[in-house]
């Protein structure tokens, strides 16, 4: 139910955005997703790759600092109000989405995928599927993204 | 313009800087001896480390036997935090200073009112040196309170006649209307501060063609900062030097020659050593500066370890004072450094990092000087250990890091966070400190 998405911590300045991602081309990891977060000091940079554990390594070994966390790929259908709809499960549940970004955007009627970074996982991937939306597997991530 | 040299004429006060050689060191010695033997008897420490020598008062014979004794460094002074190398009673003391010391413990010193007469004399004769007299007006910008600057330069303005503003630091626009309004004559602060406010001065069109000499300290500052001053502003720009430990700024001063720094000698008997073995240097090398209050009885020093860099210059001046010149001071022989006014060590700094949770053991200390003002940057490495993926995690690390280096040290500095291994390292071992102030 979960994907293991990897932080990195960028210094704000020119080329910081580039080594990482050299780092992973050179190791032939493709990165499936990313989203960047930004600050006036620092960035973090989040990706999505198939092979976490080796990338996770060959950046370590780069001088990366590297930070594994669960996040949750969850189906929204490519409809106006689709995304409201997902987010209205969390309504009243205490619960609170921190970011999240898309693995795959829909488009030309595809159903998109969003990656949920939330405190408590496990329990969101319930209350989702309680409520029939649809939190996509490992695997299923990975196929939806075509990877 | 006057036609006469103001800074030249002669005020009464100065006729100590001009005794005989021969009379003055008669003077140091006598001096010497009664405070050697006040420490001996009255501060334990200071007794226990002659016993150590088996070195009694009886051994001072001669001014070259102050030698043999034992230093006092500013450790001494946190360890035996706060009153332990006072040698009077408090019904005795009158006033208590602090400055920062090296684990968050302020370093307290004493006076008694002697002290405190002491201490306006050699302000008065520091301000004579400079040319100033009754009729000056003062600008006292240096900081009230705790700090020695404010009530130092205060009652030393005061009790030449000259007129005193007491307008303490920062403000810098009523500085600026001050300076204009009153036709200030003179303006103590530091160097830096005074560039600011000539610089915002001319944004705001004010004109201090009054203003005749400043009298710059608390922060090393250079000759070609001097001559900046002097071009831009037309002000003659003098140096004063002192520490708290000593008495305050008071120590030595320049005079209308500009050329090295007069210590009252006949107050504080001025030693240059090796800093590595404590041998002493004969006059004209280089090496640091070491001082013995000779007349200062709340808080005797005996060869106090300043760590600041110079050279005694046994030449004489052009202005006639036989007491004694240091060099200007441009460095210190530890990684001290000073920031606003306030003494910081890396080892307080890091400190403060570790106080908050996680470790995060490598940093460096960027000092810069943004408008007149020192800004101190900490470039912390991020570890795995801290790290997160959220935003407001790593921005409540820097919040609390912040909070943590003010409360240690009491000044507010810019935390920055930086990768791993970024922090330049040399021989294994990384260079603390980056001083890109221009001084």
């Amino acid at each position: 139910m979960k994907l293991r998405q990897l932080s990195l911590f960028l210094e704000n300045r020119p080329g910081a955005l580039r080594l990482p991602c050299q780092v992973l081309g050179a190791a032939g990891i493709d990165i499936l997703s990313l989203s960047l977060a930004d600050t006036q000091q620092f960035g973090i940079l989040r990706l999505i790759v198939k092979e976490e554990e080796r990338a996770r390594k060959v950046l370590e070994e780069a001088g990366c600092v590297v930070r594994i966390t669960d996040v949750l790929a969850v189906e929204v259908p490519d409809r106006a109000g689709g995304m409201a709809d997902m987010l209205g499960v969390f309504e009243g549940s205490g619960l609170s989405i921190e970011y999240l970004y898309p693995l795959v955007a829909g488009h030309r009627g595809r159903t998109a995928v969003l990656l949920l970074r939330v405190e408590d996982p496990e329990r969101a991937a319930a209350l989702l599927t309680g409520r029939q939306v649809r939190v996509l597997s490992r695997e299923e991530a990975f196929e939806a993204v075509g990877a | 313009m006057s036609t006469r040299d103001e800074s030249r004429r002669f005020h009464p006060v100065s006729a100590p800087d001009f005794v005989p050689a021969e009379q003055l060191r008669g003077l140091q010695l006598e001096r010497l001896q009664r405070i050697v033997r006040r420490a001996f008897e009255r501060v334990p420490l200071f007794r226990s480390r002659c016993q150590e020598r088996q070195l009694t008062p009886a051994d001072l014979k001669a001014l070259d036997d102050l030698a043999r004794f034992p230093f006092t460094l500013k450790t001494d002074l946190r360890d035996t935090y706060p009153f332990g190398l006072f040698a009077s009673p408090m019904e005795e003391i009158v006033r208590l200073h602090a400055s920062s010391g090296t684990t968050g413990k302020p370093t307290v010193v004493a006076y008694t009112q002697g002290d405190l007469d002491v201490w306006t004399e050699v302000m008065v004769r520091s301000f004579a040196a400079c040319g100033l007299h009754r009729g000056d007006v003062v600008q006292n910008a240096y900081g009230y309170g705790l700090f020695t600057g404010g009530l130092g330069a205060h009652y030393g303005a005061e009790a030449l006649g000259a007129t005193v503003i007491p307008i303490s630091g920062g403000n810098t626009d009523r500085q600026i209307m001050v300076l204009q309004d009153f036709a200030v004559t003179a303006i103590c602060c530091t160097p830096s501060y005074f560039l600011h406010l000539t610089e915002r001065a001319k944004e705001m069109g004010s004109d201090f063609s009054r203003l005749r000499a400043g009298i710059f300290g608390a922060e090393p500052w250079s000759e070609a900062m001097r001559r900046r001053i002097e071009a831009d502003t037309g002000v003659k720009a003098y140096d004063i030097y002192g520490l708290s430990e000593i008495i305050g700024p008071g120590v030595g001063v320049e005079c209308f020659a500009q050329s090295g720094l007069h210590v009252f000698e006949d107050h504080f008997y001025p030693e240059v050593v090796d800093p590595a073995t404590g041998q002493v240097l004969p006059d004209g090398a280089e090496g640091e500066l070491v001082l013995t209050t000779l007349s200062k009885d709340a808080m005797p020093m005996i060869r106090y370890r300043t760590r600041d860099v110079t050279a005694l210059i046994p030449e004489p001046c052009a202005c006639g004072r036989t007491i004694r010149r240091i060099r200007r001071i441009g460095r210190r022989s530890d990684d001290m450094f000073i920031i606003r006014g306030v003494n910081v060590f890396p080892s307080q700094v890091e400190t403060a990092l570790l106080a908050v949770e996680g470790t995060l053991p490598h940093y460096q200390i960027v000092l810069s000087r943004e408008k007149g003002l020192d800004e101190m940057e900490v470039k912390v490495e991020v570890t795995p250990e801290v790290f997160s993926d959220q935003v407001r995690a790593l921005e409540s690390l820097q919040h609390k890091l912040t909070q943590s280096l003010d409360h240690t040290l009491g000044i507010r500095a810019r935390v920055t966070l930086v990768g791993p291994r970024t922090i330049q390292r040399s021989e294994g071992k990384a260079q603390r400190i980056i001083d890109q102030r221009q001084i």
